[in-house]
């Protein structure tokens, strides 16, 4: 599967690298004509050359306009249409959270699908998975841009590549997989829920929807928020192992090929081979101990005397079986997606450390564009500290790294463990507010609640799903986290790379410290595992390691 | 900011319009093709309908039992259990479902019930059982049902689906399919 993913992530990460150099490319004759008319009634040139500034700018500004509208919709829904179900309007803390929840990529979800929301609430969030990876990935290309001239101010146009990131990058992948989908089993009706009789006789209820062009985007645009409560878990949005395999290749492949398309635009494989690397070096140690966790299953339900072969299987499906689900869980908290198809909750102490881990981390992959941008920031460290190591100006793809770069990157790398552990700690120390929403005791309660703040930060959006996250506190303070973990990131990253793209171009000598090589890519794994580790460490300690001595 | 507020609302109006829009109606009028026309598979028994990919409840001794279900298998809403693996109030409950698994199948062997008949799902809707899960009870229902047990057994081995490509996933059975199958074999 992870092969698969792979073989497909290279030649699409050389399409992507065509897109946006603006090159031919085999869907131009249906896109050209579609994006003209977009800019023709917005009124944008695509043309206009933009600084890293101004790009920033008309960012904000239409995230700002997605957001305002959101609550409109999500407060009002009751009374718009396509609510065959009468679900009621979202309380306004409730739409806060879920709007900008959806706005930065995250999907942390504090409401049911089946209850919570409207199939034009549905519509509307799936809206915002599609512009907010688009959002994502122009952030990553104004990057790509600073590093492929050697010199320059002007670093291409927002709007156009962002368009073009929805256009031409998510929506064909997403069609066909929509597609896929609804063959497999998932519904695509605009009807309500249906009341049928069971075999034994009891009266029950079926939510269904027009889910299968929903969860296709959740997944190529990593953003994770389900159609229905329980996400990719439900059988109807995840109906069959092959539909489970499409679902996983969809939230690795445009992560994946962001990497290599940063290779191909600038003009440099060999870095982005380093970057891969790195990347699943990573992935592999967490994925590979979480698999085989889930499959041992519980040693406290083993001591029962029942036939544990299966593996853990509270919270996971039989049709997708304990190795799929270990597997998914890490992926799916490498990436930025957040989507589950097994409950985290429930999974094994240290599997749920590793979820956690993967998201604290949040570089191995990471979410579409940003997941570039998060690493670009250890990249930077790493430059910097080598080069004092060894005794040689910082220097990074030909461009020096001074102060003002070194200051950034400083605040954005510690911000995240900032989030985290300052909003943990402010839930620990408010029980008043947090206490009642637990559904675990002791250590694993603790872990419930770091692992809300973690999600929020990294703008995963899974969850220790027993929480009970719809209140003020949860609503209010994970809102706030959403917020700055997101824009910040996007903001900083974009920023260094815009600065060091105004800078002279210093050709290579025997004095530059290589950065395409395998000693540099140990080196930037040195920094990412020292950051994660002294920062995270002592509260993990706390939560998961010790529920896991606590087990045996 | 201000000169890119109207072209910013401007172009989220079109781009609403292609993707929440043309988008998904594509998607729908392909899936018209997909089974029950993107309604859901369902299968017809006695005149009554039952969704395929949705498990249902069996609570009765002469039928095969599904997994445990946090939401009482009612569609209408889905949700695991989500309590954490040391969880006491959750292993005693555990442990009460071996217990009486155990009361209502005499002559079986703690050793002998697969774990995914006293867990619950993670949506509470899993169609699906182990094979093994159908085997530990087909004693009671061939007691109860009067039905020959090699019978029975035959009965599970041609619902059992086997994996995908015959190498991906477990191999499963649908429990209703089972269910319904029973039925017709008096």
């Amino acid at each position: 599967m992870f092969t698969l993913s792979i073989l497909l992530a290279i030649p699409y990460g050389k399409y992507i690298a065509k897109v946006y150099g603006g090159e031919k490319t085999l869907l131009d004759p249906i896109f050209n004509p579609i994006e003209r008319i977009f800019y023709k009634i917005s009124g944008i040139n695509p043309q206009t050359e933009m600084n890293w500034k101004q790009q920033m700018v008309a960012l904000i500004t239409i995230n700002m306009v997605w957001f305002l509208l959101g609550m409109v919709v999500l407060m009002n829904q009751d009374n718009l249409p396509l609510n065959p179900d009468k679900n009621p309007s979202m309380s306004a803390d409730l739409a806060f959270n879920t709007v900008i929840s959806f706005v930065v990529n995250c999907n942390l979800q504090h409401y049911s699908g089946e209850s919570g929301l409207s199939y034009l609430g549905q519509y509307w969030l799936m809206f915002l998975q599609f512009v907010s990876a688009g959002t994502g990935m122009a952030a990553a290309v104004v990057l790509f841009r600073a590093f492929r001239d050697k010199s320059s101010e002007t670093l291409g146009n927002f709007y156009n590549t962002f368009v073009k990131s929805c256009t031409r990058i998510l929506l064909p992948v997403s069609f066909v997989i929509a597609i896929i989908l609804a063959f497999e089993g998932t519904p695509m009706t605009f009807e309500g829920k249906d009341a049928i009789t069971t075999l034994q006789g009891d009266s029950v209820e079926v939510s269904r929807g027009p889910a299968a062009a929903f969860v296709p985007i959740k997944h190529v645009g990593t953003n994770g928020g389900g159609f229905f409560g329980v996400n990719s878990a439900h059988p109807f949005e995840n109906p069959s192992y092959l539909s489970n395999m499409v679902e996983m290749v969809a939230q690795l492949i445009v992560p994946l090929a962001m990497i290599f398309a940063f290779g191909y635009f600038i003009r440099r494989r060999k870095l982005s081979w380093m970057i891969f690397g790195v990347m699943t070096v990573g992935f592999l140690m967490l994925t590979i101990p979480n698999i085989n966790m889930e499959m041992n299953g519980n040693p406290a339900i083993a001591a029962m005397g029942i036939d544990n072969s299966l593996g853990a299987m509270e919270g996971k499906e039989i049709r997708l079986g304990a190795p799929a689900s270990g597997f998914w869980s890490i992926v799916t908290t490498v990436i930025s997606t957040g989507s589950v198809n097994s409950m985290h909750d429930s999974s094994m102490a240290l599997s749920g450390m590793n979820e956690l881990l993967a998201m604290m981390i949040n570089a191995f992959y990471g979410g579409v564009g940003v997941g570039i941008l998060n690493f670009f920031i250890f990249i930077i460290l790493a430059v910097f500290i080598s080069g004092l190591m060894v005794g040689r100006t910082p220097e990074f793809l030909g461009k020096k790294v001074e102060a003002r770069e070194m200051k950034i990157a400083m605040i954005i790398a510690l911000l995240h463990p900032f989030l985290i552990l300052v909003g943990t700690a402010l839930a620990a120390a408010s029980p008043q507010y947090t206490m009642d929403s637990l559904n675990n005791p002791a250590f694993h309660g603790l872990s419930e609640m770091l692992y809300e703040y973690t999600s929020s930060s990294a703008n995963n959006g899974s969850g220790f799903e027993g929480l009970g996250d719809n209140t003020p506190w949860w609503n209010i303070s994970t809102g706030f986290v959403l917020i700055l973990s997101r824009f910040l990131p996007i903001i900083g990253p974009v920023a260094i790379a815009g600065l060091l793209a105004q800078k002279k171009y210093v050709p290579e000598g025997d004095g530059t410290l290589k950065t395409d090589t395998a000693t540099f890519g140990l080196m930037v794994f040195a920094v990412i595992a020292i950051v994660a580790a002294l920062a995270f460490f002592p509260v993990l300690a706390l939560g998961p390691i010790a529920e896991y001595f606590s087990l045996y | 900011m201000k000169k890119h507020i109207l072209p910013a609302i401007k172009l989220t109006a079109v781009m609403i319009l292609f993707f929440t829009v043309i988008y998904p109606l594509a998607v729908w009028g392909i899936a018209q093709f997909a089974p029950n026309a993107g309604k859901g598979e369902i299968i017809e028994h006695n005149g009554k309908k039952h969704y395929v990919n949705i498990g249902q409840s069996f609570t009765e001794d002469n039928y095969f039992w599904p997994r445990p279900s946090a939401v009482d298998y009612n569609a209408a809403g889905s949700g695991g259990s989500n309590k954490g693996p040391s969880n006491e109030e959750y292993l005693a409950e555990v442990q009460a479902r071996i217990d009486t698994f155990l009361v209502h199948n005499p002559g079986v062997d703690k050793s002998e019930i697969p774990v995914d008949l006293v867990t619950a799902s993670g949506s509470g809707l899993d169609p699906n059982f182990s094979v093994q899960a159908a085997k530990v009870q087909v004693a009671r229902i061939a007691k109860i049902r009067g039905i020959d047990e090699v019978k029975l057994n035959q009965l599970i081995d041609e619902q059992t689906e086997k994996p995908l490509w015959g190498m991906f996933g477990p191999e499963k059975i649908n429990v209703l399919k089972l269910n319904i199958a029973l039925d017709q074999l008096k």
